[in-house]
């Protein structure tokens, strides 16, 4: 790993301030960063430690019957707050399911979607095009090993997905980042947050230099909700792909549905077809299975992956009954 | 969960050592000259840290891309932490910090000051092993050895957190730790019993 200058940020404004020097990154859990270095996939010339930062760590209830999380708050803490573990067991489930006990006592909450594709091209310790590398070198993956890719919204450019369980069931509860820079402070929708490979193959998401992710607000609570991952080995392991589903329900009368899909395309996929016939169906009923069918209609598989469009629509079948059961 | 003490603690002491810290930022060279503010000043390529490791307390100058792992093997000789995969997947690095099990291969020494460690060192009480240690060998739970001191160290962790209710719960949440010599189910039985005896 090659060397780089180290501060200690002491306030957001500080941290702000630190990241607008050129060639400087930040980090907290560190679970990404000291990997990236070592692959060589990024060489900051200075690294700003924001663990130290006050103000940015915990759970609150907000006055409108949401939350707010700092941050900096890890990711096994999240899970096991009371507001999080009872209000919204689609997002502790999520987390839980994510990495290992050990990881999740670093990893933090807030840099957790800031985690880069687990394409292997893409974390090749030799040259290997791939746009997310090098831009413009081209995609190996496309026709190459691609068989846990997306099927939603790739290119010829890039058909990575983003890898992160937590984000999923953040962008069915409608949760947003809160992002500070020099200028003031912003909220952006969870999925909204990464780059689609039709924007721009390159990018990873849209933070930019002095940007901060400060925290993240979900709204009201959401007790009937599920998150259903499935994957290869039955812990520590990526998805395969995963669903995350919030319902409202009325008996077993479907009121609204909130679906979200991960590991399926470059960032948390809504089946917003689905969520819209949804609407008025008794789960369980031959509706309620034309209308998750309805979201698959503009999936598309890659020549070696097609077993995942399969799997989505039943493992969303799946999380809508698990969902439903919660109540 | 979310306000455990020794974050506390910790900016308590980075409060108390302000002055400390900013002598040592002058004696680094700044990263980049003739910036406009004083934010390159700020940048360190050495870091002195104050860290608790098994109950002394030590001071180091590091390099900031030195990780604790490679602080406790290669300037303290602590070398029961072992190198697995370097990449936070194998859990052989498993130490704790602030009583919290983690991996040290993804944490920057320089990031520690202040902070409290335990390595497979100090768990035992002079010739009195820890219960998890006395639990390994009565259960067979190792064979070559490599993986075992992340593994006691992940699992005192486990136990202390009160995830070791069950075999099934124990198997997930020890999930972090590879064995390739698959000695997993005495290494769940060593943590069960180990756990019916700490509570």
């Amino acid at each position: 790993m090659r060397n780089f200058s180290y501060a200690q940020a002491t306030s957001r404004a500080d941290a702000i301030a630190l990241l607008q020097q050129p060639e400087t990154m930040s980090i907290a859990g560190g679970t990404e960063l000291l990997n990236w270095k070592r692959i060589g996939i990024v060489e900051p010339a200075r690294v700003v430690d924001i663990t130290g930062v006050p103000d940015m760590e915990g759970v609150e209830a907000l006055p409108n019957g949401g939350v707010r999380i700092g941050a900096l708050t890890k990711l096994n803490d999240v899970a096991q707050h009371a507001l999080i573990r009872d209000a919204y067991p689609v997002f502790s489930q999520a987390i839980l399911k994510a990495a290992s006990a050990q990881v999740r006592n670093l990893a933090t909450i807030g840099g957790n979607p800031l985690q880069r594709v687990r394409c292997a091209y893409f974390r090749a310790e030799e040259p290997t095009p791939c746009n997310k590398r090098v831009a413009g070198s081209g995609c190996s993956a496309v026709a190459g090993i691609h068989d846990k890719h997306a099927i939603f919204g790739w290119t010829e450019d890039c058909v990575a997905v983003h890898p992160a369980d937590p984000p999923v069931a953040l962008a069915a509860l409608d949760a947003a980042y809160v992002i500070e820079n020099a200028e003031g402070v912003r909220r952006v929708p969870v999925q909204d947050i990464h780059v689609m490979p039709s924007e721009n193959p390159a990018w990873h998401n849209i933070l930019g230099d002095g940007d901060l992710i400060t925290a993240i607000e979900i709204g009201a609570a959401a007790t009937t909700s599920a998150y259903l991952k499935i994957r290869e080995r039955e812990s520590f392991e990526y998805a395969t792909m995963s669903a995350a589903v919030a319902l409202d329900l009325d008996g077993d009368v479907i009121r609204r549905a909130r679906i979200a899909l991960g590991s399926v395309a470059m960032r948390p996929w809504r089946l917003n077809a689905t969520e819209q016939q949804l609407v008025g169906q008794k789960i369980g009923s031959p509706e309620a299975v034309a209308a998750v069918d309805a979201g698959f209609v503009d999936a598309r598989p890659l020549s070696s992956n097609a077993y995942k469009i399969t799997i989505a629509r039943n493992a969303t079948l799946r999380a809508i009954e698990l969902a439903a059961r919660a109540a | 969960m979310s306000d455990h003490p020794g974050k506390i603690s910790r900016r308590t002491f980075m409060r108390g050592t302000a002055t400390i810290a900013a002598g040592v930022a002058v004696i680094g060279p700044p990263a980049e000259a003739g910036a406009q503010d004083l934010a390159p000043s700020r940048f360190s390529s050495s870091v002195t840290v104050r860290v608790e490791i098994n109950g002394v307390e030590h001071v180091l100058d590091v390099e900031p891309r030195t990780t604790l792992l490679d602080a406790l093997r290669e300037r303290l000789q602590l070398t029961g932490t072992k190198k697995g995969c370097n990449r936070g997947e194998c859990g052989a690095c498993t130490v704790l910090m602030d009583d919290r099990r983690v991996n040290s291969c993804l944490i920057l020494a320089a990031s520690t000051d202040g902070r409290k460690i335990t390595t497979i060192e100090g768990l035992a009480d002079g010739p009195v092993l820890h219960p998890v240690q006395q639990a390994f060998i009565d259960h067979d739970a190792f064979q070559c050895g490599f993986c075992t001191s992340g593994q006691i160290m992940s699992a005192v962790g486990c136990i202390a957190e009160g995830h070791a209710r069950s075999n099934a719960e124990i198997r997930e949440w020890m999930s972090g730790n590879l064995c390739r010599c698959s000695a997993y189910p005495q290494i769940a039985a060593a943590v069960e019993a180990a756990a019916g005896e700490i509570v």
